[in-house]
């Protein structure tokens, strides 16, 4: 129960990005991790496929009940979103058409445009500054946006091609 | 229009989740192709529109997917586009997070990480640009996006200060 509350708490505050708040529930106010086991938890939520904080929320929620700890800390994460953008959908359908929220809405998804390449330009000022990481980030990039070839081919002939120079490399 | 194929959608979002690494950004552009380009569910605008409004919602920035399924079909197109979300974390995440709390430096799993990370970054300036794409039709579009991006490179600030700015200025008639 604690898990489903705490795991509510942190989606439902979370404008913009779990992450600040996922820290913030779970070390600070809970104390159920240290900073050092946020962190490790994070790295393996951003190894896996799948949102970063929801794979986050299973382990955790795994670690401290077990496979159903892990299943309710999900469905306190997921479910009220899920709710909430149920209810923006209802919303949208009624007065989505509306010429002000029709001008609103354009507005708004420019700036969403641009938090999205915000987020993209820091991740790739921490790449290491060196031939093979940007060469395959620039081959993705090609591939998905610009050939708009289907990512999941593009991923299984990228991947394994970057996985194993990185072993090849160990850098 | 085409009809609305549930199970295929649900089949291609269960896929394409078993290979997003790097998260909801990350497979934008495919979601895009698939539901605008190929299948021709939603317009461009439908598609930037709703990605938007998901943005603004409290909670994972993934429940664009759930907006998207919820606008094609009603509950059905919700479940169909969030059950495929939640699989890979239930069975993957569990198996390999009790792997990695054996063996956090296992050298395989820093290989997998240095390798995959330029990999998400690619693909998510794809998203980026497929999104500016759809969004804007003109430069003073792209100067928001632009401003928008540097504004937040630079300092931190709340993200959704930004997106009710970009309200005001829609609504005043300037982008």
């Amino acid at each position: 129960m604690d898990l489903f509350l705490t795991f509510s708490r942190i989606t439902l505050s979370s404008f913009g990005g779990a992450l600040f708040w996922a820290r913030l529930g779970l070390v600070e106010r809970q104390r159920w991790l240290t900073d050092r086991e946020f962190a490790e938890f994070l790295t393996i939520g951003q190894l896996l496929p799948g949102p970063n904080v929801l794979n986050l929320t299973v382990l955790v929620g795994y670690r401290l009940g077990g496979w159903s700890g892990a299943a309710v800390s999900v469905a306190g994460y997921v479910g009220w979103p899920f709710l909430v953008v149920i209810g923006m959908g209802m919303l949208y359908q009624q007065f989505g058409a509306l010429p002000q929220v029709q001008q609103a809405l354009g507005g708004m998804s420019k700036v969403a445009a641009g938090l999205l390449l915000a987020t993209v330009i820091k991740l790739a000022m921490a790449l290491p500054h060196r031939l093979r990481p940007w060469l395959f980030g620039i081959l993705a990039f090609i591939a998905i946006g610009v050939m708009r070839w289907p990512l999941l081919w593009v991923v299984a002939a990228l991947a394994p091609c970057a996985v194993f120079l990185a072993w090849k490399a160990r850098d | 229009m085409e009809r609305v194929d549930l199970s295929a959608l649900f089949v291609h979002l269960l896929a394409l989740w078993f290979v997003a690494v790097g998260g909801p950004s990350a497979i934008l552009p495919d979601i895009h192709r698939y539901v605008v380009d190929v299948h021709q569910l939603l317009s461009n605008r439908e598609f930037a529109e709703i990605y938007t409004l998901a943005q603004a919602a409290p909670g994972p920035n993934v429940m664009y997917t759930t907006l998207i399924g919820w606008h094609l079909a009603g509950w059905s197109g919700a479940l169909a586009t969030t059950i495929p979300l939640l699989v890979p974390a239930m069975t993957l995440t569990l198996f390999v997070g009790h792997f990695t709390e054996r063996y956090p430096d296992a050298p395989i799993l820093r290989a997998i990480r240095r390798g995959l990370t330029p990999l998400t970054i690619g693909l998510m300036f794809a998203g980026a640009t497929v999104l500016m794409r759809a969004v804007n039709h003109d430069w003073r579009g792209y100067l928001t996006t632009v401003v928008t991006a540097a504004v937040v490179v630079r300092l931190t600030c709340n993200p959704l200060w930004l997106l009710a700015a970009g309200a005001l200025l829609g609504i005043a008639g300037v982008v």
